[in-house]
């Protein structure tokens, strides 16, 4: 397997990473049809693919920011100032010694392996997880599965690649996955065959640590007829050594009766903008689930989607966010019903701390043609302090009259009463913060596999820890 | 040294004062009741001592065993071994009964310390039965939905769990049944012994007639204005407070 490391860009005034600054491979600051010929030639990509990115850098560049709709905060993105390539030869000079100690609590609270938590912390370059991956690989691809890196995936597998690649998620959908689609590297490509239902859930995390980090991560997903796939990326721990800009593109395809659940918790450092589009295609009796918890970020942007393409399709998102104290989380939904009796459930929980703003954006659409299509929304935000903010815009679009959708938002308050109630039973303010918060999401969590609930469960501990002071 | 005692208490809310110079000893091992109308700071007594944060003291102690807890968080006072049942309970939506408890257990172990599982169910069960609880209330978030006798009970339990030195029970016995007073009555009366003091806000003799008070106290308009035996409730029940509205107590103070 080829090894790539990702860029290791740094933000130097927290916890004052240091990194040589020589690179094998460095596409140096800056974005030009020169540095994408770059890539493509490092990457050694078929002309296809550098035809692909050489278009997608013209729609990235005619393309305006969204601040119309948007954050304005998008604007601080300096887009000349961005390494897009960066490879080989990237090796962190720091000790564990000189890792902040508010960093090592957390990996200890979080109950991080030793030898994860030096990786994370950009002690070392690479978590050894090469055995884990290829024994994973090794387990799925007796079911004739596919998992690999999406460089590999292209080069090995161009007949299923190619046709599915940039299908659900076109190039100009948005700013973003133009510029994902001009310099994407790393992420997953899956092919999942006909009938087969994988039992354990692939992780991207050992898959991932393997190559290091991507910023620019681009994932492939395909459920053949009747398959079944669960896929889980990230993991709870706080990334310490990455890049301001994060622009990932996943794209799941469900075929017939196939079903497909994509599970992220992401916990981004404050100043990351982490601008991601996920969209997955579910064909008839397909189902595509989202699981997607955000946490951190200075702005997050993500609105997982499904369209549902044939009938008795299913689609559904279930996410948290988590606003801190300066951290925008603008996330929500979007639910396209193209055939006949498609259903589709919504489900948001956001949760703002300090001056922490949470918005939920929610797309529903349902043509008048269609029948018997229905959509839940639920969407429900709390508040931890008077200075905490939510937004909702969700935009319904019903025609026709044999169609039906619910929708149903909330926005609470974490009481005083409450908070002394629980006080006077022993906890403390912050734990007593976090028990209130853990409730107000646990309906969601016992969704998620367990390793994820118990983390989501500890993380939320620290995060009302720190915000109480 | 084994009481709480309450010195010379002044609180206000709101520019309004409500105790107005209360004091009130409870030694350890007994079953104090307090009596009083409506709106004269039953509840407010109750809050402050469990240092509700909207209160502002204006002058006087509380000392528990003999250390002043003015100065502690509602968190710090409640692991000392303070406990108050409240009124009107607060709901916790999303958490359940069995994990509230849990952490509210483990609150008072020693760093480090984990709680034991089984240990805990087995307490928290018996603690139910002798509720007469359903166990699946276990299951169901923290007072969201109980009706009012529920909350009340769902409090002694937390009680019995928690097994504190001091407790106040301000009106638990509102909104309970005959029997599910009984019931109640019968859990409190089973935590009596030397190692705790109870003290009974009530505005019902009936209570009195199951959980029997070594005193009464009678409160008006922010102070104790007579003290006596249990026949005392009886003798409210009869002629009511208004004689001590009229009687001594002065207009209320602006703080
Ligand atoms: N947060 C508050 N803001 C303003 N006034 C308050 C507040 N809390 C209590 N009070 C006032 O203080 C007075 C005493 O209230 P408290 O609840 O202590 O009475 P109580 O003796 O418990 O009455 P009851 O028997 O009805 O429970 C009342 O007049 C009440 O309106
Ligand atoms: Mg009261």
């Amino acid at each position: 397997m080829v090894k790539e490391t990702s860029p290791l860009e740094i933000e130097r005034n927290v916890g004052n990473f240091a990194y040589p600054e020589t690179h094998t491979h460095d596409a140096g600051v800056g974005l030009s049809e020169k540095t994408i010929h770059y890539i493509a030639d490092i990457k050694e990509d078929p002309d296809w693919v550098r035809e692909f990115r050489l278009n997608a850098y013209k729609t990235f560049m005619s393309k305006p920011m969204p601040t119309h709709w948007a954050s304005k905060d998008l604007e601080a993105i300096v887009f000349d100032n961005i390494r897009y390539y960066l490879s080989g030869g990237v090796q962190p000079k720091r000790n564990w010694e000189d890792v902040p100690d508010d960093v090592k609590r957390t990996f200890e609270r979080l109950g991080i392996p030793e030898q994860e938590r030096k990786f994370l912390a950009g002690v070392e370059a690479q978590f050894d997880s090469e055995a884990v991956y290829s024994n994973i690989k090794k387990a799925v691809g007796e079911q004739g599965v596919i998992f690999v890196g999406s460089r590999e995936g292209l080069k090995d597998h161009p007949e299923i690649f190619r046709k599915w690649f940039g299908k659900v998620i076109p190039t100009g959908d948005n700013k973003f996955s133009a510029l994902n689609s001009a310099v994407f590297s790393g992420g997953s490509f899956i092919y999942v065959p006909p009938g087969v239902k994988v039992k354990h859930p692939l992780q991207a995390y050992f898959r991932i640590n393997a190559e290091n980090f991507g910023q620019f991560e681009r994932t492939l997903i395909i459920c053949d007829e009747g398959a079944e796939l669960t896929y889980m990326e990230g993991c709870t721990a706080p990334k310490f050594n990455t890049a301001t800009l994060h622009s990932a593109v996943v794209e799941l395809v469900a075929l017939k009766g196939a079903k497909i659940q994509y599970i992220t918790v992401q916990n981004w450092s404050s100043n990351v903008f982490n601008l991601v589009t996920k969209r997955g295609l579910a064909h008839e009796d397909a189902e595509v689930k989202w699981i997607d918890c955000n946490i951190g970020s200075r702005l997050t942007m993500k609105y997982p989607g499904v369209i549902m393409k044939g009938r008795r399709a299913r689609g559904e998102v279930l996410s948290i966010a988590l606003a801190g104290d300066g951290q925008h989380q603008d996330t929500g939904a979007k639910m396209v019903h193209a055939a006949d009796e498609t259903t589709s459930n919504i489900i948001s929980k956001s949760i703002s701390i300090g001056e922490g703003r949470a918005t939920y954006r929610g797309l529903v659409q349902i043509p008048k043609h269609l029948k018997n299509c229905k959509n839940n929304t639920e969407c429900d935000a709390l508040l931890i302090n008077s200075t905490s903010r939510t937004d909702t815009y969700p935009a319904i679009t019903v025609r026709g009259t044999g169609n039906s959708v619910q929708h149903e938002a909330s926005v609470s308050q974490v009481s005083a009463e409450q908070i002394f109630y629980m006080q006077q039973r022993g906890l403390t303010k912050a734990q007593a913060m976090s028990l209130s918060v853990n409730g107000f999401v646990n309906d969601l969590v016992r969704q998620f596999p367990m390793e994820y609930s118990v983390e989501l469960k500890r993380l939320i501990e620290l995060e009302m820890e720190g915000s109480v002071g | 040294m084994n009481q709480l005692s309450i010195e010379d208490l002044r609180v206000s809310i709101a520019e309004q004062e409500i105790i107005r110079g209360l004091s009130l000893t409870m030694p350890k091992g007994e079953v104090h009741a307090i009596m009083g109308p409506n709106g004269s700071g039953k509840s407010t007594l109750a809050k402050v001592i469990a240092g509700h944060p909207d209160y502002k003291v204006i002058s006087g102690t509380i000392e528990m065993d003999g250390e002043n807890i003015m100065e502690l968080e509602p968190d710090e006072r409640s692991r000392k071994g303070l406990f108050l049942a409240f009124q009107y309970p607060s709901e916790i939506p999303g958490v359940t009964i069995a994990n509230f408890l849990r952490a509210a257990v483990q609150a008072r172990l020693p760093e480090g310390e984990e709680l034991e599982a089984t240990d805990y169910y087995a307490k928290l069960y018996e603690k139910m039965d002798l509720l007469e609880m359903d166990r699946s209330f276990t299951s169901r978030s923290v007072n969201e939905g109980f009706s009012g006798g529920e909350k009340k009970r769902n409090e002694i339990l937390q009680l019995a769990m928690l097994q504190p030195k001091y407790a106040v029970l301000d009106e638990t016995d509102s909104g309970l049944d005959i029997d599910a007073l009984k019931v109640v009555a019968h859990g409190v009366n089973a935590m009596r012994g030397p190692d705790i003091g109870i003290l009974v806000i009530t505005h019902y003799q009936r209570l009195l007639d199951y959980i029997i008070p070594d005193h009464v106290h009678v409160m008006v308009q922010g102070r104790i204005v007579r003290s006596g035996g249990k026949e005392l409730a009886l003798e409210l029940e009869e002629k009511g407070y208004e004689r001590y509205e009229t009687a001594d107590v002065g207009e209320p103070a602006m703080a």
